[in-house]
């Protein structure tokens, strides 16, 4: 990125955050948030404050993407801790998405249906387990 | 049948060979143990609801909320944390909503004595399933509400199922294809019967941060009944009796967190920030001048609270 570029990005994300307010800041003036214990002395806030922010952006694009609608998506995201959005960031469309699929091809039904009765899987509701 | 008894057996040898590493170690390590959890556990009292098409997650975070004392409904729920793109839903979303509701989420270690001593302890847990292969994978929640050990079962609220009883070796599978992945919902100030100490309190942490301090309070102050010198849950009863308005309570938890932890920048700024609302300038100039000194990556914000502390009491000085 040329240098720029890069502080007009730096400052359209700097006057983005003070309007959305600062996600990481305490609740209260003048006190410490919790979170900000368990953080290293390594750690640097402003650099991870930018991290997070534009993660939780992401996502919160992602799950537009997926159908969830504004607001929702909104308060969603804001429900996720750091970590969690960071786990999910850029991966939303393959994290395992607990939800049951029907429709399952015949070739594999044949294969899920062997492997039910022998205990390794467990897709049918009809099946019972050989002991 | 002879030929029955054949077939299986080939079918079995090659199945086991094709999907690799069958061995259900924590069942065999479970069913071998000595010192063995209640043999036979059912929480009849978990609230079932029959899932909708694709809708498990709402479904069965519906019936934890409630058996945890929260009012929430699957339909509720799908709003919180159903994907329609994915026709799922993702499990820190499931987190994320335990904590909407008011609730303490924990996810459990993958381990399944721990997930047996939970249900013995009467707290359902939500589970995610792989029901199929890892390379065709069918991702499911459940709740497992009882077990019989010597009988080798478990027994889940799944899908359309409100009993479903597996052998033990299949939901192994199953939920080992799903990275052993389970979450309680708890009330704030129950403690999971195997937490651990930075578990716990950061599932505290992220609940005060998802708004809810009453809930968030309770957490802390289950877990300083039980690790009384962690700092983080002292900080954090400080912070939320602070921001309910209770200063006498916010002083006591930053007196005491400055005590046990005389090297916490964090335990002096807030201190000191609270000393001063309640107009104890003097000793409340030390504390912010102790912080400032601790120094680390909260500097700029003790700087500030001392820079604050001073300018109120210049303007005490001179009305």
């Amino acid at each position: 990125m040329n240098p720029f570029f890069m502080r007009i990005t730096s400052r359209f994300l700097i006057a983005s955050m003070l309007a959305f307010g600062l996600p990481l800041q305490s609740a209260h003036a003048g006190l410490v948030a919790t979170e900000r214990v368990a953080m290293s002395a390594q750690s640097q806030p402003d650099r991870e404050r930018i991290r997070a922010f534009l993660d939780r952006e992401d996502v919160r694009r992602e799950m537009l993407r997926q159908g969830v609608d504004g607001d929702a998506a909104k308060a969603r995201v804001d429900a996720l801790t750091d970590e969690e959005v960071q786990k999910v960031a850029g991966r939303l469309d393959k994290m395992p998405a607990g939800g049951d699929v029907v429709g399952v091809l015949l070739l594999i039904f044949l294969v899920l249906l062997v492997t039910d009765i022998l205990g390794f899987t467990k897709v049918f509701p009809f099946t019972r387990t050989i002991k | 049948m002879v030929f029955n008894r054949h077939a299986r057996l080939i079918a079995g040898v090659l199945l086991s060979a094709w999907l690799g590493g069958c061995a259900t170690p924590q069942t065999q390590a479970l069913l071998a143990a000595h010192s063995r959890p209640t043999p036979r556990v059912e929480l009849a009292a978990v609230p079932f609801y029959p899932q909708e098409i694709h809708q498990c997650g709402p479904a069965s975070l519906a019936m934890a909320l409630n058996a945890a004392g929260a009012v929430a409904t699957p339909q509720g729920l799908a709003a919180q944390v159903y994907l329609p793109g994915r026709e799922g839903s993702l499990q820190v979303e499931l987190l994320a909503a335990t904590r909407r509701n008011g609730l303490l989420a924990y996810e459990l270690a993958p381990k399944l004595d721990d997930l047996l001593a939970e249900v013995a302890g009467g707290t359902p847990v939500v589970v995610l399933q792989n029901l199929a292969l890892s390379w065709y994978p069918v991702w499911h929640y459940a709740v497992v509400v009882g077990y019989d050990l010597d009988r080798g079962e478990i027994f889940l609220r799944s899908g359309r199922e409100q009993r479903q009883v597996l052998p033990f070796t299949t939901f192994e599978h199953t939920w080992e294809r799903a990275g052993y992945w389970a979450m309680l919902a708890l009330p704030p100030g129950r403690m999971p019967r195997s937490a651990t100490e930075a578990a716990y309190v950061s599932a505290a942490i992220a609940l005060e941060k998802a708004g809810q301090p009453k809930s968030a309070e309770a957490a802390y102050a289950a877990a300083l009944d039980r690790w009384p010198r962690n700092l983080a849950a002292r900080i954090g009863a400080g912070n939320t009796a602070y921001g309910r308005g209770d200063l006498s309570r916010a002083e006591q938890a930053f007196r005491q967190a400055a005590l046990d932890h005389p090297d916490s920048a964090v335990a002096f700024n807030n201190l000191a920030q609270t000393l001063a609302d309640r107009q104890k300038y003097r000793e409340a100039l030390a504390a912010a001048n102790r912080a400032v000194g601790l120094g680390g990556p909260e500097l700029a914000a003790a700087t500030e609270t001392l820079e604050q502390i001073g300018k109120k009491m210049l303007d005490r000085d001179s009305p």
